[in-house]
């Protein structure tokens, strides 16, 4: 096991992603932060309190769960659905999706679909804690916490301290590899 | 789980799961395309052997939202009529193809034998007077939305529950997610052995109305053999007719279930039925969703991985 990211890692790369956001989109006023359920749902979470730490004035964000969107239902365990919650129309928005690691590109693509049902945002575009790379799908990130290079043997998992008590991103060999 | 057949034996969490993901169900038929393609390419056999205007329409409608195809099968117009035995039918609409049946039969356990004639799940949409599972589920639902939760509610249910398996799934999945569930109804209407239900009893309603969070008012059912077994239908509706007069002796907050069709003016007083505080037209609207949950529970994965 390895860990790539720790607390201050994660916080330091959080506050990165808010100022890029900002500068991206020339400030907070049209943003939505949509986080990916589970993880992705505190990363956006954080970010909208970074981001009005920075504007000083509040940030919409919600969750999104994909669960009824994937194409790979038949290959996973099956899962509770998780919150859908969209706290202001889209239309006319640039929704910014939160995920906690970026792998394949299914999950993104997913969350495009769901979007696509909930309302037009004029853009998308997609923030990820990590990238460890292996897309099989042409879909990159916006905005990057950290790229990990990784082998697909290895499995990436993000702790972060509301789900699991604390921060950190570790690399683990997969127990069926 | 592999079908859905029955609430006896369903733990409080099993429950509590499926209406979890029946709340997320309800946001998507909220939504401005009310559709999710979680089921694309599955099919889905809705095969009613008894007469059934709004269970059918409401598993078409959940697969549908969920981007399955639905067949369906209704014995009037079927080789039924020409001799085909059940088995015969079940597997020649499994030969066409189809990823789930959901069965409803006059004979109690009927989907039970169907489960063990296919490897498909079978949805159990009301046998006999047996088990109406999904309408437990949506009854609790309902409930649960407008209270938060079940748990330490009062809930009665008023009519004949000897013939309803919608009485016999609703106790105990009520009792299961912690209510307090009382049976209402004159000794001829009552089950033979009341003790197997998780419920107390009485025949007053009278002595229990003012008491209680949910009133749940069951269809007097005159082709169950319901009109038989008291002496006329004024006499069941002056002793546990739902009237205005009743109704305002209720708690201000309590409400009022009816699993549909109604009787106006039986069971229910008219005025009772399009009051707000009964919530007829949101349980037929849960319907939908929980039903969506359990197609999307047995279709939607594979169990271990």
């Amino acid at each position: 096991m390895a860990r790539v990211m720790d607390a201050d890692d994660v916080d330091r790369a959080i506050r990165r992603i808010a100022h890029e956001v900002l500068e991206k989109n020339r400030g907070s006023d049209e943003v939505v932060l949509l986080g990916i359920q589970t993880r992705g749902v505190p990363l956006a979470e954080r970010l909208a309190i970074v981001l009005e730490e920075i504007e000083g004035k509040p940030v919409a964000w919600g969750s999104l769960d994909i669960g009824m969107y994937r194409d790979d239902l038949d290959r996973r365990p099956k899962r509770a659905l998780g919150a859908t919650e969209i706290p202001a129309a889209l239309g006319g928005m640039t929704v910014v999706l939160v995920d906690d690691v970026l792998y394949t590109g299914r999950t993104i693509r997913a969350a495009l679909d769901a979007l696509a049902d909930l309302g037009r945002p004029n853009r998308v575009q997609l923030a990820a804690l990590v990238d460890r790379g292996h897309r099989e799908l042409p879909i990159r990130p916006d905005y990057v916490g950290k790229n990990v290079p990784t082998s697909s043997s290895e499995r990436v998992t993000v702790r972060l301290a509301e789900r699991d008590g604390t921060d950190e991103v570790v690399i683990e060999a997969r127990e069926d590899a | 789980m592999n079908h859905f057949l029955t609430i006896e034996g369903l733990t409080r969490d099993a429950l509590t799961g499926l209406l979890d993901d029946a709340d997320e169900f309800v946001e998507v038929l909220h939504r401005p395309i009310p559709k999710v393609p979680a089921l694309r390419g599955k099919t889905v056999a809705t095969m009613f052997f008894e007469p059934s205007t709004r269970t059918k329409m409401s598993f078409e409608k959940a697969a549908k939202a969920l981007s399955a195809d639905t067949m369906s099968f209704s014995p009037g117009t079927s080789s039924l009529s020409k001799g085909e035995s059940l088995k015969d039918t079940v597997l020649t609409i499994k030969a066409m193809g189809t990823d789930a049946m959901v069965v409803r039969h006059t004979a109690t356990g009927a989907p039970w034998r169907i489960a063990e004639w296919i490897e498909q799940p079978v949805l159990n949409g009301g046998d006999g007077a047996h088990q109406h599972p999904t309408q437990a589920l949506l009854d609790a639902l309902t409930i649960r939305q407008r209270f938060g939760t079940l748990d330490g509610l009062k809930i009665g249910i008023v009519g004949d529950i000897r013939h309803s398996r919608v009485a016999r799934s609703d106790t105990q999945a009520f009792a299961a997610l912690g209510a307090n569930v009382t049976m209402i109804a004159p000794r001829t209407l009552l089950p033979v052995v009341p003790e197997v239900f998780p419920a107390a009893v009485t025949e007053d309603i009278d002595d229990v109305l003012s008491d209680l969070d949910v009133v749940y008012v069951l269809r007097v059912q005159a082709e169950r053999g319901g009109a038989s077994v008291f002496p006329s239908l004024a006499e069941y509706t002056s002793r546990y007719g739902i009237t205005k007069e009743r109704f305002d002796r209720l708690s201000p907050e309590a409400i009022v279930l009816h699993p549909g069709p109604m009787n106006r003016g039986v069971e229910i007083e008219g005025v009772v039925a399009d009051d707000p505080r009964a919530l007829i037209l949101d349980q037929v609207f849960n319907g939908v969703a929980v039903r969506m949950a359990v197609l999307f529970r047995l279709l939607g994965g594979e169990d271990d991985e």
